[in-house]
Order: C-alpha cells, then structure tokens, then sequence
C-alpha cells in the first residue's frame, strides 16, 4: 500500500508516465500547471461543495429517521422500517445512477409529477442543466448515503441510559430541550466518527458522480475524482492524473489524521 | 417553552394519581405514535419510490415507461424484460463473472485473512495499533490515487483485461480488512483453549482446523459476506483494468449498456433488479451479522 502511493508520488513529478518509456523528471511543472488551470479549481470547489452538501445531508436526514425509528413502537414495524429505510444503500452505484435518470428523465415520473404540483413550469432537465446539476446530484447522493448513518446513530441511540431520558422527563424537559441536552451530547463521540468518515469517503467519491453526470453537463459536477480519472482513462495523460490524484491524497490525509486522533480519544463507534 | 409546560403538566397530573390524567397521557403517547408512523410511512414511500419505480418498470412493456399520466401500476404484468436480459449472452457473462470474481477473492481472503488474524492473535509481531492503524489507513487512501499506479503494475506485468488482474487487485482492499475482521473475532477466543489442545498432542494447524475454525465460523461468514459485496459493487477499478466484453463486472456492463441501448428502459431496469437481488438478500438474511460486522470492523478503530 506504500509503494502505490510513493509511486503515484512519483509520477506526479514526471512527464509522459506509463504511456512512453522515456519519461522525463520535471520537477514540479505538472503542479504549477495545474495551479493554472481553472478547470482544476473548478473540480476542487465542486468537491467541497459535494462532500459537505452531502454529508450535512446524511447527518440530518440520518439521526431524523434514526430518532424516528428508536421511537417507542411495535418491534415488528419497527424492523421492516428499518429495512426499508436501508434500502437506498444496497444498491450498487451503477443502479443508483440508472434508477435516478429513469426518474429525472425529461419526460419522467418527478418532472410529470412537480408539473402537475405546479412546483415547476416546464420540463426540467435536471441532470443536464448546468444550474441544477449540483443540486440534483447532492439529491442524488443524499439519497443514496443516509442509511449508513441512520444505522450508526441508531446503535448509538440504542446505547443511551434510558434513565437519563425519565429523569430529564420528570424534571420537566421538553422535546427539543431531550434532543439537544441530552441525545446529541450523547451521541457526539458517534456523530463525530461517522461524519469524519463520511467526509473522507464522499470526498473521493467517483462511481456515483462518474455515471450520473459524468462530472458534466460541462464541468457544473466535475469533482477531484473524476478530473483524475478523466485526465488518466479518457486523455491518458497520467503525470498530471497523478498530480490531482496526489492533491486529492494530501486533502484525504489531513481529514484520516484528524480520524485517526479522535480514535486515540475516548470515543469508539 | 410550551412543549416543556404540557409535559410538566402531565407528569404533574399523574403525580396526583386521579384516573383521568392517566388516560389523557396515553392518549398523548397514542396521538404521538400516531405521528411516528405516520413520519416513518412517509419517509420509507419517499425513499422507497426510486426502487419500487423500478420493479415497476422492469414489469411493463417499454413503451409504457414515459405513458402520460405515469402508471404507478403497470396495466398488465409482463417478465419479458427479464427473459430477454436472460437470453443475452452477454447479460449472462456479466453475471458470471461478477460472481466467479466475487466467489474467488472471498475464500482466498477470509482463508488467507484468517491465517494471519490467528498469527497476529497468538504471536506477537508489532504492536496492535501499528497494525490496526496501517488498515484503517489502507481504507481511507482514495481509490483514484491508487487506480494509477496499480494500472501501471496490472499493464507491467501483462495482467491489463485479465480476471487474475482483477483478483489481485481486489485481494490489495478486502486481505487488509479481513485481517482486522478475523483479529477482531479470534481475540474472543480464549488461548487456553490452543494450549490444552497442544498439550493433548494437536499441531497448530490442527488447532486451526478443529478447535478455532468452528468457534470463528460465525464471524468468518459474515466477513465473507462483507468480502462478496465489496467485490459485487465494486466499479472503478473493474472498468479501468477491463476492456473487453467478455471481462466485464455486472456493474461495468450495466454502465455500458446505459450508452449503447438507452431507450430500453425495462431491460435496464430488470438487469438492475436482477443485480441487485444477491445484496438484498444477503442483507435481510443476515442483518444482524451485517450491521455489527460493520461497526466493529469497518468503522471502529
């Protein structure tokens, strides 16, 4: 696993890697090139705006529907909820990606029906429009990378003394009051971990974005992973792929070390 | 302020135990249930419609997939969608090799990934954290980073387009985190239970075999499993490494078959059910192992 990574390193400081056998060292050519290039800023805003989009997405979406099914009902309901509710997540991202452009197809089953709502006046095209791409795409992902969250705080939620709950109850504490003095300190150390994590992971993300948008229409969802990839697999340029693929390292780096310490710390999910 | 009072006035009430107060908070629970439900009923139709969308579609002839008004029901039933995805070829290749591919990395990294995890168990190497460390750090390198220097060994030593390519770079992500999995189960197994066998004359490998095998079993399934799915999903690296058709995963030939024959959407959509059906069940059937296999080895540290 080291020697992968030194040798994209590597690469990154040569010209004309794999394709030729006489490549050159360049030094850092292939990084002030890229430093130029606004396609390379573009992709780099869009991932921040994807990653933290989508796991601010995760977190609410998952602790509601967590809190939601740790409520106290019937064990029966409650498990098929909970499987249906994990559903989204079983679907490889290839399905997802096909499943969604059956949905958002011009003529397809959202348009007709916020048409109808009278939500929208005309057919959106909303994985080939340029303003909304981003948009639909963190839809998309929100929908599809929720579930591991839910199930994270559910374990969470599950593992909370009920006795602090009936005290807080007595003492004459609200919903919202429970909820934010009492769930969410308690679940911090979780929410934390899982976040972290889910930065790390969305932050390299390539098979959901690759095959909805393809990072287009133009480059409105172009991300890290995706320049890289398209850099190295479509114009095989594969010193600078490994530039990006090196900058995009660097950013994953810094968020596992930030992973890594609070591991150190008190907390375990 | 006021959902603390109405609270405070309940348990209040119930404090001065008169009947009737006792009825009014279980109406309360009742109307709050009731809100539960109706909460959850709405969020799994909101969340669920992507996929019963396409079971539905995959059941109507294809035409009928953009009828104005939309068909939540199909008219008439039809499986022909999916005979034709099974009479194809090429469909059955996919499978076939989605399965061989998955079916191959997971024995020889549970077999290969419990061996260490017992070495690391019983024999001190390094210290835990180093290794544990190293794995979780394993897990987090961006794939995209390492597809580049992998292309240029798989290319190197002429495994480009080969299903022994692919294994081998499968086998780089799921040894490391089988290894972790199986040292997370075998830990619980206690080393007297080796030792008394060594005294009554066993070999270590029959150890292995007889004594800690059985006891592991569980965790070994579900590390399985875990195994098989990182395998099935997978994306990145089987499209970059494969170039023909008959090298392609399920996921790879789905994502083709998405430029080369858009408009049959109820072909796609079977192929997608029919992919996704191994995942579905193997989650339902074993969602307990599932989720705990995922907290202790994927996530925690």
């Amino acid at each position: 696993m080291i020697f992968p990574i030194l040798q994209v390193i590597e690469y990154s400081f040569y010209d004309n890697v794999i394709v030729t056998s006489d490549s050159t060292f360049v030094g850092f050519d292939n990084y002030k090139e890229l430093a130029f290039d606004p396609i390379f800023w573009t992709s780099i805003f869009n991932t921040i705006i994807f990653t933290v989009g989508s796991v601010v997405g995760h977190l609410v979406v998952g602790i509601f529907l967590a809190l939601l099914i740790n409520s106290p009902i019937h064990p029966v309901p409650r498990a098929i909820f909970r499987t249906l509710l994990v559903l989204p997540w079983l679907f490889t991202a290839v399905v997802v990606a096909l499943n969604w452009q059956l949905l958002l197809h011009p003529f397809g089953i959202i348009n007709y029906a916020l048409k109808d709502f009278g939500i929208i006046d005309s057919h959106v095209d909303w994985l080939g429009d340029e303003s909304v791409a981003m948009a639909t795409l963190l839809v998309i992902s929100i929908w599809r990378g929720y579930p591991f969250l839910m199930i994270s705080f559910l374990s969470g939620l599950q593992s909370i003394d009920k006795s602090m709950y009936e005290a807080a109850k007595i003492d004459g504490a609200g919903w919202f009051r429970i909820f934010f003095s009492i769930t969410i300190p308690q679940l911090k150390p979780i929410i934390y971990g899982v976040a972290l994590l889910d930065l790390i992971w969305t932050f390299q993300l390539f098979p959901l974005v690759w095959l909805t948008t393809g990072g287009g229409p133009g480059r409105a969802t172009e991300v890290l992973s995706t320049y890289t990839y398209r850099f190295a697999f479509v114009d095989f340029e594969f010193s600078k792929a490994s530039t990006v693929a090196v900058i995009l390292l660097t950013f994953t780096a810094v968020l596992t070390i930030l992973y890594l310490r609070k591991g150190k710390g008190k907390s375990e999910i | 302020m006021s959902a603390n009072q109405v609270v405070a006035g309940d348990v209040t009430s119930i404090k001065k135990s008169t009947g009737r107060s006792i009825i009014s908070l279980s109406t309360r629970e009742r109307i709050n249930r009731a809100f539960i439900y109706l909460g959850l009923i709405i969020s799994s139709a909101v969340v669920g419609f992507p996929v019963y969308w396409m079971i539905s579609v995959s059941l109507r002839p294809n035409h009928e997939t953009f009828a104005l008004p939309p068909k939540l029901i199909p008219d008439n039933i039809s499986f022909d969608a999916y005979f034709k995805v099974f009479r194809d070829d090429a469909f059955i290749t996919y499978f076939v090799n989605s399965y061989m591919l998955g079916i191959i990395v997971t024995i020889l990294s549970v077999i290969l990934g419990t061996l260490v995890a017992y070495s690391f168990t019983r024999y001190r190497f390094f210290g835990d954290g180093i290794a544990k460390t190293f794995v979780i750090t394993t897990q987090m390198v961006p794939a995209i980073t390492l597809l580049i220097p992998y292309f240029g060994v798989i290319v190197l030593l002429g495994l480009y387009d080969t299903t022994a390519g692919l294994i081998l770079t499968y086998l780089s992500f799921s040894l490391p985190y089988c290894i972790v999995m199986m040292t997370g189960y075998l830990k619980t197994i206690p080393k007297d239970f080796d030792e008394a066998a060594i005294i009554d004359g066993c070999s270590r490998i029959k150890v292995l075999y007889k004594i800690i095998m059985p006891l592991a079993l569980p965790g070994m399934a579900s590390t399985a499993i875990y195994t098989f799915l990182l395998s099935w999903n997978e994306f990145l690296f089987a499209l970059a490494l494969t170039r023909s058709e008959d090298m392609r995963t399920l996921p790879v030939g789905i994502s083709m078959f998405i430029g080369e024959h858009s408009l049959k959407w109820d072909e796609m959509m079977a192929l997608s059910a029919l992919g996704s059906i191994p995942v579905i069940i193997m989650f339902i059937v074993l969602q307990r192992y599932f989720v705990s296999g995922l907290s202790t080895g994927g996530v925690k540290g």
